[in-house]
């Protein structure tokens, strides 16, 4: 073996000896978190290191759902996601459309706006937004209120601008000369060509949904219109829950997402690092 | 108004109208309700009330304390992992990369709820795995939930578990923008690998990390889940109590939202001084 060949082999080595550990750290919450899932309370309580799944699942299921109504909440969750994903993708997509492709007044200024909102904290509109939605709309426990104040989202008007401005503009100049009217052209020519972009944003916006914590504890608290989420957090800090059943809760929580990350991880991560593309 | 201008507003309208709604108009509320005592009714302006007590609060500087502190050694720890996540993931050499990749990336799709519940039942003080662990190799297991600097520590271990691959995707795809044929010529004049990494890759990724820094920042700044779930309402004692937290018990469990709106934009100042501090570190020098 040559000295050059040789020394490629002992970084090899080396970046895996460095990278292992750390995956390894990384995954372990993970798989405590089914660990825990499938084992009896006096398991987890247990004075040994157990380290493996056992099989106690269903049991830790039903514990979950008497002590709070988990099915109804995921149903909530699913649904809340799902409208608020496909109502964000529209909103920001016709936003970012205005944005890519037309030159009007007030365009640079709107761009800096959002911009500049990015980093604004959602601390600073949390307390207007729940008085104007519990107190003056009378909208707590509604549907509404989940779905439509999160609607405002800058990374994704962005990321939407950012596909548009890439298109050739020959295309819709000549659907323009056809008399096609802009909503059609938009509808028609500019959404399909979006559609890879649209759909790595939609899992984006999906997860952050599905994962929203703080908006909907604050909004919704009876069953019906209470999140997963709300609803596993609610039995965290009890003490006469089962600890298995919230486990269960939350493997629930992540375990789909997790599956669809590893087949969609190209969007997710087109979706993540769009922010930081100019 | 001329027709392009006309058809782009229309695009625009319902993105601009729940943005006024929902960001404008309570950007501006918190403002107002900030300077109102809120505690009797109807609400009345009394222009000291509510900073009066702001600044002579001392749960207000032990929230403050605690977030600074979370924030000055979480954000750099976490960049740092993660640019060497980002960094060790983008090698050539790597065998398996989607399976190291999916190790670093997959706490990104984990809820906030999901991962609070595991982090507790893992630094549990008798049945914990960690401290099982510790024993198992002889050290003194921990305290971690009734030691306030153990449970800081718990609430910068989470956050950093959760977020440092969110943060190695922004700055991997930062990696992958940079041309291979810069490292080519460094290498035909033999920069080692080593001073490669700081003298080409560190300062062509500065924008990215600088962005990461302030989505960081911003994240940290109203910090409200961990130490809500995890170190149990940020116990103990209010050791790990932030200004996220202060904000929600006073607004939303005190319902004294005048004094909640000041800790509100307190932290909006906050935010916005260390962004601005960052750009100015990333400006461009002349």
């Amino acid at each position: 073996m040559t000295s050059k060949s040789q020394s490629l082999l002992w970084r090899k080595i080396a970046l895996h000896l460095a990278l292992t550990p750390l995956a390894i750290i990384w995954l372990f919450p993970l798989w405590m978190m089914m660990v825990f899932s499938t084992m009896p309370d006096f398991g987890i309580f247990s004075p040994e290191i157990i380290l493996w799944p056992s099989t106690n699942f269903l049991a830790n299921f039903a514990n979950l759902q008497a002590d709070t109504d988990f099915i109804g909440a995921m149903i909530t969750s699913v649904c809340v996601a799902t409208i608020y994903t496909v109502l964000s993708v529209l909103l920001t997509s016709m936003a970012g459309w205005a944005l890519a492709r037309y030159r009007f007044f007030g365009r640079s200024i709107i761009i800096a706006i959002i911009l500049g909102t990015i980093t604004l904290p959602f601390a600073v509109v949390v307390i207007p937004q729940f008085i104007m939605v519990a107190r003056e709309f009378r909208l707590a426990n509604t549907w509404v209120a989940l779905i439509v104040p999160p609607l405002f989202n800058s990374l994704g008007v962005l990321f939407m601008r950012q596909a548009f401005s890439m298109m050739p503009g020959e295309l819709f100049d000549a659907a323009r000369v056809e008399g096609v009217k802009e909503w059609q052209i938009f509808l028609r020519v500019a959404l399909p060509l979006a559609r890879p972009t649209m759909a790595a944003l939609a899992i984006i916006l999906f997860l952050q949904s599905w994962n929203n914590y703080l908006w909907p504890l604050l909004i919704s608290s009876k069953p019906g219109t209470m999140t997963a989420p709300v609803a596993l957090g609610t039995l965290i800090g009890l003490t006469k829950v089962s600890w298995g059943g919230i486990m269960a809760g939350a493997m629930l929580l992540t375990a789909p997402i997790l599956v669809v990350f590893v087949f969609l991880q190209r969007h997710f991560i087109a979706g993540i690092s769009a922010g930081a593309v100019k | 108004m001329p027709i392009r201008t006309r058809n782009a507003y229309t695009f625009l309208a319902p993105y601009l109208l729940v943005f006024a709604a929902f960001w404008v108009w309570p950007i501006i509320s918190s403002f107002l309700i900030s300077f109102q005592n809120t505690r009797i009714n109807p609400w009345k302006y009394s222009l000291s009330i509510n900073w009066g007590r702001l600044f002579s609060d001392p749960a207000f500087y032990n929230a403050l304390y605690n977030t600074l502190i979370i924030l000055v050694i979480q954000v750099p720890v976490m960049i740092a992992i993660a640019t060497v996540m980002a960094v060790l993931l983008n090698s050539p050499l790597l065998k398996a990369r989607s399976l190291f990749r999916f190790a670093f990336f997959a706490p990104v799709v984990v809820g906030e709820v999901a991962y609070a519940a595991v982090f507790r039942l893992m630094f549990s003080y008798d049945f914990g795995i960690i401290n099982k662990l510790i024993a198992a190799v002889g050290l003194t297991p921990v305290s971690w939930f009734d030691n306030a600097h153990a449970a800081m520590a718990l609430v910068i271990i989470a956050v950093t578990w959760r977020w440092a691959g969110y943060n190695a995707i922004i700055i991997l795809a930062g990696l992958q923008s940079i041309p291979e044929d810069v490292y080519e010529a460094a290498t035909l004049d033999r920069v080692s690998k080593v001073q490669q990494f700081f003298h080409i890759t560190l300062p062509l990724l500065k924008p990215i990390i600088l962005f990461c820094v302030i989505l960081s920042v911003i994240g940290t700044m109203q910090l409200f889940t961990e130490p809500f779930l995890i170190t149990n309402r940020g116990g103990p004692g209010g050791g790990t109590e932030t200004l996220g937290l202060l904000l929600y018990r006073q607004g939303f469990l005190s319902l004294n939202f005048g004094y909640a709106s000041a800790v509100a934009y307190t932290m909006a100042a906050l935010a916005v001084a260390i962004s601005l501090l960052n750009l100015w570190i990333g400006r461009d020098p002349k």
